[in-house]
C-alpha cells in the first residue's frame, strides 16, 4: 500500500510548464502515450499560454474554501454535530476545482460520496452543503441525504451516491437521455479507484461506448479503497488502461495540478459534447488523510504519512503562486481569513436551521402519491380503529 | 370485442404509450430484432427504429441503472428484464437506486420508469429459471409491484405504471402470456387503472380467496367449482403489492369470516405472510377458521415434471385448503358432492 501513496505522489513529474503535466509525464502519466486507445490529450501540449494571475488566484481561493470546509466539517464531526459517514476531500482540491471548471453550468455531475468539494466548486453554497451535513432542512438535499448523498437539481449536480459504483449506470443513463433529446449537455460521472473492480463499471463502459453517449467517466484514483491500495486491488493498476477494453479514449493526470486537470478534463468534455463519445479519465491525487473522518488510516507508515505532506497540492500552490509574485504570503493570510470566515458563517447557519419536521416523514416516499399508502410510525397499528 | 390473449395487451398497450409520449421508449436484452423472448415487442422495433426500441447487451445492472439515470432526466423509459430471475442481477440499481432517488434527495427527481418482467414456474426450466422473488421488490418503500391476472387489467395497469413518476415493477407471468381475456375498449382508449388498489372480482359471502398474478386467475377457476358445490367464495386480486390495499382484503374477510391466500411463491415470510398478517390485525374478531396459505413448496423448483408439478400451487391444492378452512369454521357447511 505505501507503494500507492508514494506512485500518487511521484506522480507528479518535474514540471517544465504547468499544462504539460497531464501527458508530459514520467512514471505513471507516462503511460498515456504508450496505450493505443489512450492518447494524449488535446490542448494539454506545453508551451500554451500562462495562465492569468486571477484564474489561478481564484482556483486557489476555491481549492482553499474546500480545504477549510472539510477541516470545519472533521470538527463538527468529532462535536457530534454530523452523523453517519463523512468522507472528505482532502488531497483532492486540485482534481474537485479542475474538474469542475471544465463543466458548462448545464452540464450534469453524477459522484461518489467523497463530495463535498464538487458540490461547492459546482456553485452550491457552503451553507446548504454544511447544513446538509448537520441533517437540516435547509441542507441542499432538505436533511434526507446526509454526507453522501448531496443533489441539487439547480446546479445540475444529480447526487452524490453512497453505494460504490451505484452511480455509473445511472451516469450513462442521464447522458443517454442528453442524447436522446438531442441536447448538448455533457454528463461527468465521478467515482474512486476501488469503483474501477466492479461489474457496474465495466458495463457502463461497455454502455456508453456501444451508444456514442456523452459522458466523461473521471476515476479520481488516491491509491487507496479505504485501507487497500490500488496495487491490491486491480490486476491492471493504471487504471485509465480500462478504457481501452471499450475503445474508449482514456488518460492518466496529475490530479494535484488544477490546471493540468482542467484541460485534461475540458478536452475529454468539449470531445464528447462535439462528437456525443464518452471518455475515461483518470487522476492521480493523494488521500491526506483517512478513508473517513473516523479512519486514523493506521493502514499507513510513519514515513508514508511524512511523504504526504510534500504531496499536499494546495501547499504547493500555494508556494507555486508566491514564487511566481502572483499571491505573497499576506495576500494568503488574507484570503485564509476571508474563507474562514465564509466556513464559519456556513456552520453557523448550519447550526441555526431547523430540524426536519417529523411531519414531513412521509413526504418523499412516493412522486405519485398512493391510495393507503401505510403511514404509520412504529409503535402504531396497521389499522386504527 | 374479440378476446386477446395478455401478450397481445401488453404488446398494443406499449405501442399505444408510444404513439401517445414520445418520451417512452423501450430498452431490453433481445427487445429489437428478436422482437422479445415472449415477442411482447413484436414488430415494434420496425415502427418505432432503433432510438425507441433498445436492444442492450447483457448487462442487468447497467441497463436498469442507465434507465434510472435516463428517468432523471424525464424520460419514460419501459425496461424489459427477459424473467424476473434475472432481475436480481439489478438488484443494487433497482433496491439502492431506483427506490432510494425520490426520497434520498428530498424530493427533488423523481423515477418514471418501468420494469416488466414475468416470473413463474411450471415450464421446465429448473430451479434458476422459475421463481417469483416480486416479494423482494414488494418490501421496498419507494418501489411500486403490480401483477395484474388478465388481459384487460395488464393494459389498464401497464398504462398507470408508464404514466407514473415513480419506478414500478410490473409482473407478469409466463402462465399467462397466452391466457385470453376481452378488453373494455380499443386499447387506446382504455383507462389507467389506480395503481394500490384491490378488486373484488367475484363477489360471494363464504369464504375470500386472496391471489394476484396467476394466482387470482387460478382463485378464479376454483370459486367457479365451489359454486357448482353451493359454496359461495369472494375473490380478491391483490393486483398491487406495493402498494399494498389492505382495507379491500380485510373488508372482504370481515363479510366471510375465513380466508385463504395464494400464492406463487414460497410460504415461509411470502406475499401470503403478509396478507394473513393484515388480516389477523384487521378482522380478528371476524375470524372463525386460521387463514391459510396455499404457496409453492419450499425446494428450488426442479425439472422434473414430476416433481415440479408437485411443488407448485395448483387449482387442485387451493380447493382442498378452502375446503380445509370451511371445515374448520366449524359451520354447518356442506361436504361436496362426490
Amino acid at each position: 500500500m505505501a507503494e500507492t501513496t508514494r506512485s500518487a505522489t511521484k506522480a507528479a513529474p518535474a514540471r517544465t510548464t504547468r499544462r504539460a503535466r497531464g501527458t508530459k509525464a514520467s512514471g505513471p502519466t507516462a503511460g498515456a502515450a504508450e496505450n493505443g486507445a489512450a492518447r494524449a490529450v488535446d490542448g494539454a501540449a506545453p508551451g500554451g499560454p500562462a495562465e492569468s494571475a486571477e484564474t489561478l488566484v481564484a482556483y486557489y481561493r476555491q481549492m482553499l474554501l474546500i480545504r477549510r470546509f472539510e477541516e470545519r466539517a472533521a470538527r463538527a464531526y468529532t462535536e457530534a454535530k454530523i452523523g453517519g459517514y463523512c468522507h472528505l476531500n482532502l488531497g483532492e482540491e486540485a482534481t474537485v476545482v479542475g474538474l469542475m471548471a471544465a463543466l458548462r453550468p448545464t452540464d450534469y455531475l453524477f459522484t461518489n460520496y467523497r463530495e463535498h468539494g464538487y458540490a461547492l466548486a459546482k456553485g452550491i453554497s457552503a451553507e446548504r452543503v454544511m447544513a446538509e451535513l448537520y441533517g437540516r432542512s435547509t441542507g441542499v438535499s432538505k436533511g434526507w441525504g446526509g454526507s453522501m448523498h448531496l443533489f441539487d437539481a439547480e446546479a445540475r449536480l444529480l447526487g452524490g451516491y453512497g453505494i460504490v459504483g451505484g452511480q455509473v449506470p445511472l451516469a450513462a443513463g442521464a447522458a443517454l437521455a442528453v442524447s436522446y433529446k438531442g441536447g448538448d449537455e455533457v454528463v461527468m460521472c465521478h467515482m474512486g479507484d476501488g469503483t474501477t473492480a466492479i461489474g457496474a463499471f465495466h458495463e457502463s463502459l461497455n454502455i456508453a461506448g456501444l451508444w456514442d453517449l456523452p459522458v466523461v467517466f473521471v476515476v479520481i484514483n488516491n491509491g487507496l479503497g479505504m485501507g487497500t491500495t490500488v496495487e491490491h486491488s486491480a490486476a491492471e493498476p493504471e487504471l485509465y488502461r480500462r478504457g481501452a477494453a471499450y475503445r474508449m479514449e482514456s488518460v492518466r493526470v496529475d490530479g494535484t495540478d488544477v490546471v493540468a486537470v482542467r484541460d485534461a478534463a475540458r478536452a475529454a468534455v468539449e470531445r464528447a459534447r462535439a462528437e456525443s463519445k464518452p471518455y475515461l479519465l483518470e487522476t492521480v491525487s493523494p488521500r491526506l488523510k483517512g478513508h473517513s473522518v473516523v479512519d486514523p488510516a493506521r493502514y499507513r507508515s510513519k514515513e508514508e504519512k511524512e511523504a504526504l505532506k510534500a504531496a499536499d497540492p494546495l501547499a504547493r500552490m500555494a508556494l507555486e503562486l508566491e514564487e511566481a509574485g502572483i499571491l505573497s504570503h499576506d495576500d494568503r493570510d488574507r484570503l485564509d481569513a476571508e474563507v474562514t470566515a465564509a466556513i464559519d458563517a456556513a456552520a453557523a447557519f448550519a447550526d441555526e436551521s431547523p430540524a426536519p419536521e417529523v411531519s414531513t416523514l412521509f413526504d418523499y416516499t412516493y412522486a405519485t402519491p398512493v391510495p393507503g399508502e401505510l403511514r404509520r410510525l412504529p409503535a402504531d397499528p396497521v389499522f386504527s380503529s | 370485442m374479440a378476446p386477446v390473449t395478455y401478450r397481445q395487451a401488453l404488446r398494443d398497450t406499449l405501442r399505444a404509450e408510444m404513439l401517445r409520449d414520445e418520451n417512452v421508449f423501450l430498452m431490453g436484452e433481445e427487445i429489437g430484432l428478436f422482437e422479445g423472448s415472449y415477442k411482447i415487442t413484436e414488430g415494434l422495433l420496425k415502427e418505432f427504429g432503433p432510438k425507441r426500441v433498445r436492444d442492450t447487451p447483457i448487462a442487468e445492472e447497467g441497463f436498469v441503472g442507465a434507465a434510472i439515470g435516463a428517468a432523471m432526466l424525464g424520460l419514460r423509459p419501459v425496461v424489459e428484464i427477459m424473467t424476473i430471475n434475472f432481475s436480481l442481477l439489478a438488484l443494487d440499481q433497482i433496491v439502492n437506486h431506483a427506490a432510494k432517488i425520490y426520497g434520498m434527495f428530498g424530493g427533488q427527481a423523481s423515477v418514471p420508469m418501468v420494469i416488466r418482467t414475468p416470473g413463474g414456474g411450471g415450464q421446465q426450466l429448473g430451479a434458476t429459471h422459475s421463481q417469483n422473488v416480486e416479494l423482494f421488490y414488494s418490501f421496498i418503500p419507494g418501489l411500486k409491484v403490480v401483477a395484474p391476472s388478465t388481459p384487460a387489467e395488464a393494459s389498464a395497469m401497464l398504462k398507470a405504471a408508464i404514466r407514473d413518476d415513480d419506478p414500478v415493477l410490473f409482473l407478469e407471468n409466463l402462465a399467462l402470456y397466452n391466457t385470453k381475456g376481452e378488453l373494455p375498449a380499443p386499447v387506446e382508449e382504455i383507462e389507467p387503472a389506480e395503481i394500490g388498489r384491490a378488486a373484488v372480482t367475484r363477489p360471494g359471502t363464504d369464504i375470500t380467496i386472496i391471489g394476484y398474478s396467476r394466482m387470482a386467475r387460478v382463485a378464479a377457476e376454483v370459486a367457479e367449482t365451489l359454486a357448482a358445490e353451493g359454496v359461495s367464495a369472494e375473490v380478491v386480486d391483490l393486483r398491487s403489492l406495493r402498494p399494498l390495499d389492505r382495507a379491500t382484503v380485510v373488508e372482504s374477510v370481515r363479510k366471510t369470516g375465513c380466508a385463504v391466500v395464494a400464492e406463487d411463491d414460497w410460504l415461509t415470510y411470502g406475499i401470503g405472510a403478509e396478507i394473513a398478517a393484515t388480516i389477523q390485525e384487521g378482522a380478528f374478531d371476524w375470524l372463525d377458521a386460521p387463514v391459510r396459505r396455499v404457496a409453492m413448496a419450499e425446494v428450488p423448483l426442479p425439472y422434473a415434471k414430476s416433481l415440479e408439478s408437485a411443488a407448485l400451487p395448483s387449482a387442485d391444492s387451493l380447493l382442498t385448503a378452502v375446503r380445509d378452512t370451511l371445515r374448520a369454521t366449524g359451520r354447518p357447511v356442506l361436504e361436496p358432492a362426490r
